[in-house]
């Protein structure tokens, strides 16, 4: 079945495919729109879930996480203040490792106020222990959804999974969607597995009682030996649903985008990555040898893969949609710390949803490739900040 | 290869919806589109932009449209409150919400009375006329994007009964009485 959907609905869609039992959330742009579908779905009996209806992002992932924790499959979706509202409940969530999926349409943080993407507010939970994906297109919202509850329940993960869509450009940008029926999902993704330890009324025993130091240091040992196995996971996952579904996107942690015989490596992720693609075509053309690798998870971060692309290239640019304050750019800041002697320049560009097109990423690729050939690149310890408009 | 458009409207005219009836009508036809939505503090009368793509392949990118090969502006009002010749310097064609054709030398202009179709038909909502179906239509046919059979059923998607009815008639209208101004 193909229909032409945005992204919000798109991931309605495979929430309901999902069959889950259990949602709740709290409205906040460019998510509420998720939510609200849902609850249509809910109300006309197409999904048979409980929709909790709660006062604050933090009641909302709170609700999913107990309903989580007595065997439910759940769901919520937040964006930016929402998601920081809910922090203390995201580390609850994952180092209770419970496999609740949570959309995230990505809004920069006020202030200013601003409801346009850029992708510091997910990049906010990287150490909490929860799988993140970014999507690049309305399909792939879809397919990343649905994957994310294969990979999530997963007994060799059980990892809580954040799927980020760029809000607007993913969230509310209408794309056609190829997506399986509902019975073809089922066959794929059976009902989650009943857990060992589960809450039941009539059954109480304690959830994350006070133990010796050891135990925590133990378990958060357990949590990152976890999400080094979900890349396995991950990409047997999304090959087996390709496989079955033939949605067309791209597999793995990584797309490797004309990659074979690149000198350069462009690095990126999330919606704008396509502009980066044409950019690589426009500069191909021109007789740059330029590739793109476009992170589909930045957790677990896709180490081994991207050495691997880093050291069979002269350098690398990141294309950062993110910054922490204080340092570089966050992506940036992770490809550098894997990079070896490969240098990478780091370059801040398209923070508050400021738009940033193809023709920008060719002059920023262009810029890099020449300082690198100028041996310049050993200034590119410092980020670059692309703000054409400030002269 | 790949047409973009942008459409030019108040917020509460359904310019967004407008684009997204004409991605679905060109997915119909097997093509690739993608409808994106400008939104800035949604409001209702605020002058707001979508954009529409539409390919014989998948649509890559996702930025702001920036070359349109054509654009439509939803009331003539529009015109005088917002440069639309920084958004689209002339020779780009513009297709225009308007009883009469308007002098803009230096381009391909073109006119359809949107806001007469949608006060026959009945297509009101809070006091507004509803001219998107009208635009659509109009757009698909002077900008070449989707056949008439294709925008009455893309339609479907969006509306239901008496509505999708009305709709379509107001498609079929302004589909005959778009007009280039020669």
């Amino acid at each position: 079945m193909k229909k032409v959907l945005m992204g919000s609905h798109a991931v309605a869609e495979a929430v309901r495919r999902a069959r889950v039992e259990v949602i709740s959330a709290y409205p906040i742009t460019p998510q509420t729109v998720i939510v609200e579908k849902l609850a249509e779905m809910v109300e006309r009996g197409e999904l048979k879930a409980k929709y909790v209806r709660v006062e604050s992002e933090h009641s909302a992932l709170a609700v999913v996480y107990g309903s989580s924790a007595s065997g439910a499959r759940v769901f919520t979706a937040t964006s930016s203040h929402g998601l920081l509202y809910m922090y203390e409940m995201l580390w609850w969530v994952a180092n209770s490792r419970l496999p609740v999926v949570m959309a995230v349409a990505t809004r920069a943080i006020g202030p200013p106020w601003n409801i346009h993407t850029d992708h510091i507010d997910a990049l906010t939970i990287r150490d909490a222990g929860w799988i993140i994906g970014f999507a690049e297109s309305v399909q792939e919202a879809f397919d990343m959804t649905l994957q994310a509850y294969k990979v999530a329940e997963d007994r060799r993960v059980l990892l809580p999974v954040m799927v980020a869509l760029d809000g607007f450009i993913i969230s509310h940008t209408s794309e056609p969607v190829v997506m399986p029926e509902e019975k073809e999902v089922a066959e794929w993704l059976p009902p989650r597995e009943p857990l060992p330890f589960r809450l039941e009324p009539g059954k109480p025993f304690a959830v994350g009682n006070l133990g010796p130091d050891s135990v925590t240091m133990e378990l958060r040992w357990n949590s990152w030996r976890a999400a080094e196995r979900a890349k396995s996971v991950i990409q047997e996952v999304s090959v087996e649903y390709e496989k079955r579904f033939s949605t067309g996107t791209p597999t793995g942690l990584v797309e490797k985008y004309k990659v074979d015989g690149a000198k350069y490596l462009a690095i990126s992720t999330g919606a704008w990555s396509g502009d980066v693609k044409e950019a690589v075509d426009a500069l191909r053309e021109e007789g740059y040898e330029v590739g793109l690798a476009r992170l589909r998870y930045m957790r677990p971060f896709p180490r081994e893969e991207l050495q691997e692309l880093l050291s069979s290239v002269k350098a690398a640019v990141v294309l950062d949609r993110s910054v922490s304050i204080g340092h570089m750019g966050i992506l940036g800041s992770e490809v550098k710390s894997i990079a070896g002697r490969t240098p990478v320049k780091d370059v801040i560009a398209g923070l508050g949803g400021v738009d940033v097109s193809y023709e920008d990423f060719a002059s920023i690729l262009k810029g890099a490739v020449e300082e690198h050939e100028a041996g310049l690149s050993s200034e590119w310890n410092v980020a670059e900040w692309h703000m054409p408009w400030v002269t | 290869m790949l047409k973009e458009f942008i459409i030019v409207s108040r917020g509460g005219q359904g310019g967004v919806t407008a684009s997204r009836i004409l991605a679905s009508a060109a997915v119909l036809e097997g093509k690739w589109a993608q409808a994106i939505p400008e939104f800035g503090a949604e409001r209702r009368g605020a002058i707001v932009r979508s954009y529409l793509r539409v390919s014989t392949e998948p649509i890559r990118r996702r930025s702001a449209v920036r070359e349109p090969q054509g654009v439509a502006v939803f009331s003539f009002r529009i015109l005088e409150l917002s440069d639309v010749n920084k958004l689209a310097p002339p020779p780009i064609p513009l297709l225009i919400n308007s009883e009469k054709g308007p002098y803009m030398p230096g381009r391909q202009l073109f006119y359809v009375d949107a806001t007469g179709i949608a006060l026959k038909l009945g297509l009101i909502v809070a006091g507004w006329p509803l001219v998107n179906t009208a635009m659509a239509s109009a757009m698909a046919r002077v900008f070449d994007i989707a056949s008439l059979d294709s925008v009455k059923r893309a339609m479907a998607d969006y509306f239901r009964g008496k509505t999708l009815e009305a709709n379509v008639r107001a498609a079929e209208v302004a589909w005959e009485s778009v007009r280039g101004v020669t």
